[in-house]
């Protein structure tokens, strides 16, 4: 890391700075630099560019930033770790080249985290989304016993084999950032990197989410509504499909409407985790949700191969 | 005689899979190996997260040549005949086949079969793709280039579709040397997956990342450990736990000893390096059982307590990876820093579960049906259980009418235990409440335990906060056994409840399977009956669980329309508690055919069934048991011969055709017996029931002796048989004396 770089662009002085050393060296390696996905997601695995795109036989190189909401991780502001909104850095690597772990580690470097001082690990982690009907192999990335990543070799997306096999890698950054910048609360990260009056904290851009948002999400989302929403998103989502599929005796014919049907999905499965943060799903409920929100992500899949990004070849 | 070394070299194998993974690498090398005709002197395995090896020591270079003799058809037998064995021998025409002469068949042919023998090298290099290739993984995956579709090719690599390698994570690198210690070894020359087999490994993934050239296994485990890296799994466990008993015992500390975390952290490192890491004292306030799970579970660190104390310490042990550059001090920070995390998440949890849920005005129903103050926690907890509608099992309602049902069960087997029902009542109802807490959420294995807790601080009854926590138990033969009146009637209420509930839908375990833990449960009632020495009528109370149930509890269409099959399942059940029954006193012991004499399919006092077998064992020990058993068996034979001839026997026996003195005797002798015995049962003195009995050994050996069974005049000898009845329908009060062995 240059030393020459001023505060507001370093990795272990700015949030911000974390951000763009991630860019810049994922950037460097080849990767698409995307911008995250603009609806409410449970993490960046949702992102199309990540769900659909690990489908299908292209090459496919991106990273980006996705801001991931987990309703239930919600605490009022009062948890200095846990935060019901929060940024994941994410990498996917299509075939995931045979040096991974070495780019993987390098990108660690690259933010300051020196592996002769820090206890980097692999510790197993078999990964799965039932909502996404998907699955890797792979592990948690620890640095001194903190998960910081987790690297995945993805198997099955969309309840769809992947050939080739992508890496994914995914970056808790304000974990990281209060790691690099040595800070106990995630709302005394330093964000932009200035000191005195210029320093605008983490706090000072979320606290007031967190807890307004912690507000919503266990006592006042308004469950009737949000089922509705879950039915008109899971039948959105199927029409859309059915409306842009190909005609049945038309082999050589494409999808047309993958990615709008897709966002259905997206929205069906974030109203299921609010549904779920305000505790009105029971555990046999909670399964049937699951799946009725993984067979959509199926439908989905298997609509998207049918398109040219997802490797079928127009007429 | 050369040596063989192989590593597998991999991306991090998961700590939980190594040592079965290099115990399976070795016996399918081997196995291979002895097979292709080689033998060995020594094979050892070792292992580290990132690497399978395997030493095998003074294997023989070449396996022998094999001659070989078959014998094939008569020289004269039909063509298609001769030509089938030349195909099958491998020969190409009938002049390379040779003729035998057998005086009684023949002349026939023989072919002469030499297979040369091959270099071991050939041999393994056919053979370790293989092991590769079919390496017993849990849980396999593909992965690069080469897990693309066939015909496309990536950065040069081409795509093997379903042909790629599977493996645990993705395979490296593979070192395969052979040769004699006197000689430079060669490499075995394979390819597997797109891995060429070599000489090179890599050291520790951060302090030696340089290639190293390795020729055999002794500078190959020197340059691996110059490198940092111990290969010996168990040599690292024991630095780890040498260096972490020191290291606690210098700071005035007591290592919490753990060797299942032991292991798995053992499975975590190439080169451990043991540190010191620290919390707030504060986080003390927390039950030790849920820091030492969210330490171990979360962090893979080992507690402390103080040096000869009891309650834990705030400080804790470390295994790193590397030697830091900065003595450590930076790993020790940081893993105190998570590990606070993870303990300001469990205090979170600790004091939420012990604050007010925030709908409590819908909980008011719940609360209703149980009897619940909805000023105290967990008893909010139990009735947002209910509230949920939580389903147990789809076929067997909720959770809510689980708890139901075991609060009257548990009432009314109360008063059988020696328990107040109002207790056994309040610790039924509370006893799943902490299902729905924030603590057993994160840590299931804290059922039960936290519910006890969480009681306690409400002001619960002890014997009510204890039953809450042991109604689990036993759970399983080596548990022990809870001895709380309270207890016991809860923990006999939750089993039976299972074990009538799933014998309602017919979910009965067969054979291995067993997913719901029945035969568990029932050597559960077994054992609580028996050591706490309960008198429990099981068929009645099976009876009364129905009668209890809840009828829209139960999936109607399985249960209701199955009214009229209720007392057979009931008899079912039973039948599988005397099933459980005799697997348990037989490891206590008990002789088999005992337990047999004394079942019946009606016995339903388990604790009745044991008394009756010691007391047939301590009889069967005297001379007056070992005779009436022969007297008995006797009769039963004569009766058993007479009854396949179908002989007449009487009704009953006519006093006025008894003609000898002995059977006479026997006669009064056997109408006292049956009654004092029966007298004795009634009072459930089974000692007294066979002394009773006993009085029938010299009647019935005198009726042998003198007294023909098989009297000319039919009517006598049909009393006669009467007579044999009565005995056995005396002895049988007792015991089925004809299932006794000797």
């Amino acid at each position: 890391m240059p030393d020459t770089l001023p505060a507001h662009m370093r990795p272990d002085r700015s949030f911000q700075g974390l951000i763009l050393t991630l860019h810049a060296y994922w950037a460097d390696k080849g990767c698409v630099i995307l911008q995250p996905y603009d609806m409410e997601v449970g993490a960046g695995t949702f992102h199309p560019a990540t769900t659909l795109r690990a489908l299908g036989p292209k090459r496919w190189n991106a990273a980006y930033v996705q801001p991931s909401r987990r309703p239930k991780d919600g605490r009022y502001g009062e948890n200095p770790n846990r935060l019901q909104h929060y940024y994941q850095y994410q990498v996917i690597l299509k075939p995931n080249p045979p040096n991974l772990q070495e780019l993987y580690l390098g990108s660690l470097e690259a933010i300051g985290i020196d592996p002769l001082v820090h206890d980097i690990r692999f510790v197993e982690d078999d990964w799965e989304s039932p909502t996404l009907g998907a699955w890797g192999l792979g592990w948690e990335c620890w640095c001194d016993g903190m998960e910081v990543s987790q690297f995945t070799y993805f198997q099955q997306v969309c309840g769809i084999e992947c050939s080739p096999v992508a890496g994914e890698l995914t970056y808790g950054l304000e974990r990281l950032a209060m790691y690099v910048q040595g800070v106990d609360n995630v709302y005394d990260l330093n964000f932009n990197g200035r000191e005195g009056d210029e320093k605008i904290s983490y706090g000072e851009v979320f606290l007031q989410a967190e807890q307004e948002y912690s507000r919503h999400n266990f006592e006042h989302a308004d469950t009737t509504m949000l089922l509705r929403h879950f039915e008109d998103a899971e039948n959105e989502c199927k029409a859309l499909l059915a409306a842009g599929a190909p005609a049945e005796n038309d082999n050589l014919a494409l999808h047309r409407m993958v990615l709008p049907a897709y966002d259905q999905c997206i929205k069906a499965s974030h109203v299921f985790n609010l549904l779920d943060a305000r505790g009105v799903i029971s555990v046999t409920e909670r399964q049937s949700y699951i799946l009725r929100v993984r067979n959509l992500s199926k439908a989905c899949g298997e609509a998207f191969l049918q398109t040219e990004a997802g490797g079928a070849v127009a007429a | 005689m050369p040596d063989l070394l192989l590593e597998l070299r991999s991306e991090e194998i998961p700590a939980r899979m190594q040592r079965k993974a290099a115990g399976d690498l070795k016996k399918m090398v081997t196995d291979g190996l002895v097979e292709a005709g080689l033998t060995y002197e020594a094979a050892r395995e070792y292992w580290t997260p990132r690497r399978l090896v395997l030493d095998l020591r003074g294997l023989t270079a070449r396996s022998r040549d094999v001659h070989e003799e078959r014998k094939g058809p008569s020289t004269k037998a039909p063509e298609q005949a001769i030509q089938g064995f030349l195909r099958s021998a491998g020969l190409s025409s009938v002049e390379e086949a040779h003729i035998h002469s057998d005086p009684k068949k023949g002349d026939f042919y023989v072919a002469h079969i030499s297979k040369p023998g091959r270099a071991a090298e050939e041999i393994i290099a056919g053979l370790i793709p293989g092991v590769v290739r079919s390496f017993p993984w849990p849980k396999e995956m593909r992965w690069g280039a080469a897990s693309g579709p066939r015909g496309l090719t990536y950065s040069g690599i081409a795509g093997l579709g379903g042909e790629t390698l599977r493996w645990v994570r993705p395979l490296q690198s593979i070192v395969c040397t052979f040769g004699p210690e006197t000689e430079e070894p060669v490499v075995v020359d394979f390819e597997v997956g797109g891995i060429r087999s070599g000489n090179v490994t890599y050291g520790h993934r951060f302090h030696a990342p340089d290639a190293i050239t390795v020729r055999r296994f002794e500078d190959y485990a020197a340059k691996l450990e110059a490198a940092k890296v111990v290969i010996d799994a168990d040599r690292r466990k024991e630095i780890i736990l040498a260096d972490a008993k020191n290291l606690a015992f210098a700071n005035g500390l007591d290592l919490v000893e753990d060797e299942g975390l032991l292991e798995e952290v053992s499975g975590l490192v190439e080169w451990p390096v043991v540190l010191l890491g620290e919390f707030e004292q504060d986080f003390l306030a927390i039950p030790p059982e849920v820091i030492r799970l969210t330490i171990r579970a979360n962090q893979k660190c080992l507690v402390t307590r103080p040096h000869g104390g009891e309650a834990l310490s705030n400080r804790f042990v470390v295994t790193a990876n590397i030697e830091a550059t900065d003595g450590g001090k930076e790993i020790a920070h940081g893993n105190g820093k998570v590990v606070r995390a993870r303990l300001s998440d469990a205090l979170y949890f600790w004091k939420t579960d012990q604050a007010d849920l925030p709908d409590l005005d819908q909980l008011t129903a719940s609360a209703e049906k149980f009897g619940l103050d909805l000023k105290k926690p967990l008893d909010q907890r139990m009735a947002r259980l209910d509230h949920l509608g939580v389903t147990f099992h789809a076929k067997l309602g909720t959770q809510g009418q689980r708890v139901e049902r075991i609060r009257r069960l548990a009432q009314e087997i109360a008063p059988l235990v020696g328990a107040d029902p109002d207790l056994a009542a309040r610790a039924a109802v509370l006893a799943k409440a902490d299902l729905t807490t924030e603590i057993v959420g994160e840590f299931p294995e804290l059922q039960g335990a936290m519910g006890r807790k969480y009681a306690l601080l409400q002001g619960e009854n002890p014997s009510v906060a204890a039953a809450i926590e042991e109604h689990y138990k036993p759970q399983g033969p080596g548990d022990s056994v809870p001895t709380d009146p309270v207890s016991i009637a809860v923990a006999l209420a939750d089993k039976l409840d299972t074990l009538v509930g799933f014998w309602a839908i017919d979910e009965k375990p067969t054979g291995s399977k067993d997913p719901y833990a029945l035969r568990r449960a029932a050597l559960g009632v077994i054992r609580l009956v028996l050591e706490n020495a309960i008198r429990l009528p099981m068929l009645s109370n099976l009876k009364f669980w129905e009668s209890g149930l809840a009828p829209e509890s139960i999936e109607p269409a399985t249960v209701r329309s199955a009214d009229d099959m209720r007392p057979a399942r009931n008899l079912d059940l039973l039948s599988f508690f005397h099933d459980r029954l005799k697997v348990y006193l037989r490891d206590q012991g008990a002789r088999h055919d005992l337990i047999d004499a004394v079942i019946t399919p009606e016995s339903d006092d388990l604790l009745a069934i044991v008394r009756r077998v010691e007391a047939l064992g301590f009889f069967l020990a005297t001379d007056e048991g070992k005779n009436l058993l022969a007297g008995t068996k006797r009769a039963a034979n004569i009766l058993a011969a007479e009854e396949k001839k179908k002989t007449a026997i009487a009704e009953a026996v006519d006093p006025s055709l008894l003609r000898e003195e002995p059977e006479k005797k026997l006669f009064a002798a056997v109408n006292q017996a049956e009654k004092e015995a029966g007298q004795a049962i009634q009072n459930e003195d089974f000692s007294a029931a066979m002394l009773a009995l006993s009085v029938l050994r010299e009647p019935v050996d005198s009726f042998f002796e003198h007294v023909l069974v098989n009297d000319p005049d039919e009517n006598v000898r049909a009393n006669r048989l009467a007579l044999l009845l009565r005995i056995r329908a005396a002895t049988d009060q007792v015991a089925d004396f004809s299932k006794i062995a000797g």
